[in-house]
């Protein structure tokens, strides 16, 4: 693609984002058209003095839907971001924090915390659940004999198990109700009941995160061909390597804290927008942040919408779209794995 | 006229060593083979010298500047590196595999390459004859294809410092000669060649100087025809071989392993 191509393409992402926003506001049993969103908004942000929109409609915009929508699309673009970072770091086409286990690790770090009542520091708990997952999973592989991506994946699916079943465990003791949807809530994610706070969490953790990896687009480019290659162009590997994995373990870890462990976003989002920007990190980053926060977004409407008034754990959505994807992937790299 | 020089270099990856006080010269504008049996320390070697890992002790210096203790950055302009058929399952146009040989030029936050960096990919393409693949996909081609690719990101760096690992070792004849003459061609340039191999008979005909290592030691250093006897080939490689004279120079013709 050339430059002015690429330029138009991502201001219709912004676009197709902000778009995807308002229309997702307005989704609900509630209705409420897209000037009432805007109205809401730029009342809120005190650009209009005096709203026509009535309170009850307001709290519904501004109070439950709107940390949710951004909660939704931050989680999209962190979780993705960390995929597509995590796969070139590893060199392994297959790696995503769900399928290595940092999502079930970070879902066992915060439900810990919660459980002992320690609820402020449940996103600590996520990150260094996250962190211990993945220590864990490149651990194993290396006692396997080296790093290979399917290693890498077997190795993450017995941490992501041993996790889960310990979250479930935890909740079902210490649970004095329906033990079981809070459960699957931690376990195939979920981002009903959203908060500003949880909003404000995860755009912190993308606004710390996300330039650091995207001004290490350069770094990441250069593993293409291996570690020897990297430090032959002057990157410092295994400095770098470890400052972005900390960074995507974090990542994980805020958006497991948020959202629960919701699995495929880090897999399937980088592989599609690879397909059309290509390889090069420096236009792939911000591009996987932006279809990852558009698909989230989506996804977690589909689950308002789909058996509404029931909802619908979002991770089955996004698992629905994922798993046969992670097919069509495997299928890509049979030659490797 | 100094070129690179190693004194007394040690690398041990948490065993026993596996250079061992080795100590050698690349003259510069020449292109010097490091040959020995598999497992004789040349690609660790190599690899230290661009910077994957730091030795117990030694010293490597390239025309006055100590190397080792170079900015990583500064060390990547001066000295580039090629492997054997190194393959990626990134989605990269040949130009952006290119482009990769600029990184030690750019500040990370650059927003893409500059004119300056442009104009040496194409240059680089250009010499080795494959202006044509700039916009195909990496994957696609052929392994000797790829390997001038390598190479053309190599020549990006502009390096004056040009270290290769087996880079012939998964190209057809053709491919092997192509590769020889535009080392010698680079040399002509003040280019200085490092490069590890295997075939002796192209270390005995193409290469200005030879190292020879076994064990993690250098067991010989000079001009190939002084270094590569009957003898040596019998200790270093276990292998009995005689050296003839064909009609355009000697050739080594392998008998039975010892």
């Amino acid at each position: 693609m050339t430059r002015s191509l690429h330029t138009t393409a991502f201001a219709a992402l912004w676009l197709l984002l902000l778009a995807s926003a308002v229309l997702a506001v307005t989704f609900g049993p509630a209705d409420i058209n897209p000037a009432e969103v805007w109205t809401t908004i730029l009342h809120h942000l005190g650009l209009i003095p005096e709203s026509p929109v009535s309170r009850l409609r307001d709290a519904i915009v501004w109070d439950l839907r709107l940390p949710r929508v951004i909660a939704a699309l931050g989680v999209g673009a962190g979780l993705a971001l960390a995929g597509a970072v995590m796969q070139a770091l590893t060199r392994n086409p297959l790696a995503d924090p769900y399928l290595l286990g940092l999502s079930s690790g970070a879902a066992l770090g915060a439900v810990a915390l919660v459980v002992v009542g320690l609820t402020a520091f449940v996103p600590l708990g996520a990150f260094i659940g996250s962190l211990a997952a993945l220590g864990l999973a490149l651990a194993v592989t290396q006692v396997l004999g080296g790093t290979t991506p399917v290693r890498a994946i077997l190795a993450g699916i017995s941490i992501s198990a041993l996790a889960s079943a310990a979250t479930s465990f935890i909740i079902f003791w210490s649970a004095t109700g329906d033990s079981y949807r809070e459960i699957l809530s931690w376990l195939m994610g979920s981002l009903s009941g959203s908060t500003w706070i949880d909003a404000a969490l995860v755009a912190g953790a993308i606004m710390i995160c996300a330039p650091f990896m995207v001004l290490s687009a350069r770094g990441l480019d250069a593993f293409a061909f291996g570690d020897k290659a990297a430090a032959s162009l002057g990157v410092d590997v295994v400095r770098l390597r470890w400052m972005l994995l900390l960074a995507s373990a974090l990542l994980t870890g805020i958006m497991v804290a948020i959202g629960g462990a919701i699995g495929f976003v880090g897999l399937v989002v980088p592989h599609a927008v690879r397909l059309a920007v290509g390889s090069g990190h420096r236009r792939l980053l911000p591009a996987t942040m932006l279809v990852g926060a558009i698909f989230m977004l989506w996804a977690d409407t589909l689950a308002r919408a789909l058996f509404d008034p029931r909802e619908l754990p979002v991770g089955i959505v996004t698992a629905l779209v994922g798993a046969p994807a992670f097919l069509l992937i495997l299928m890509r790299y049979r030659r490797i794995t | 006229m100094t070129g690179l020089e190693v004194r007394g270099l040690t690398i041990s990856l948490g065993g026993p060593p596996i250079v061992d006080r080795v100590d050698l010269t690349a003259p510069r504008g020449k292109i010097t083979g490091l040959v020995g049996p598999n497992g004789a320390g040349k690609s660790t070697l190599i690899g230290t010298v661009v910077g994957l890992n730091r030795p117990v002790e030694g010293t490597v210096h390239f025309s006055g500047d100590d190397l080792l203790g170079l900015d990583r950055r500064a060390r990547a302009r001066l000295c580039a590196y090629v492997e054997q058929a190194a393959t990626t399952e990134e989605r990269l146009t040949v130009a952006e595999v290119v482009a990769l040989g600029r990184i030690p030029f750019a500040p990370a936050w650059a927003s893409g390459p500059d004119p300056a960096d442009e104009k040496s990919c194409m240059e680089a393409l250009s010499r080795l004859g494959m202006s044509a693949f700039a916009g195909r996909q990496f994957a696609t081609l052929s392994g000797g294809e790829q390997q001038r690719v390598h190479m053309a990101r190599a020549l990006a760096q502009q390096p004056q410092l040009l270290l290769l690992d087996e880079p012939t070792s998964s190209l057809d004849i053709r491919g092997q000669l192509q590769v020889f003459a535009l080392l010698r061609s680079l040399a002509t340039e003040d280019c200085t060649v490092l490069m590890a191999l295997h075939d002796l008979n192209l270390a005995l005909t193409r290469c200005d100087w030879l190292v020879v290592m076994n064990h993690g030691r250098v067991v010989a250093e000079g001009a190939p025809m002084e270094v590569l006897t009957e003898r040596l080939i019998a200790d270093v490689y276990g292998v009995e071989a005689r050296r003839i004279q064909g009609p355009v120079g000697p050739v080594i013709v392998f008998e039975t392993a010892l």
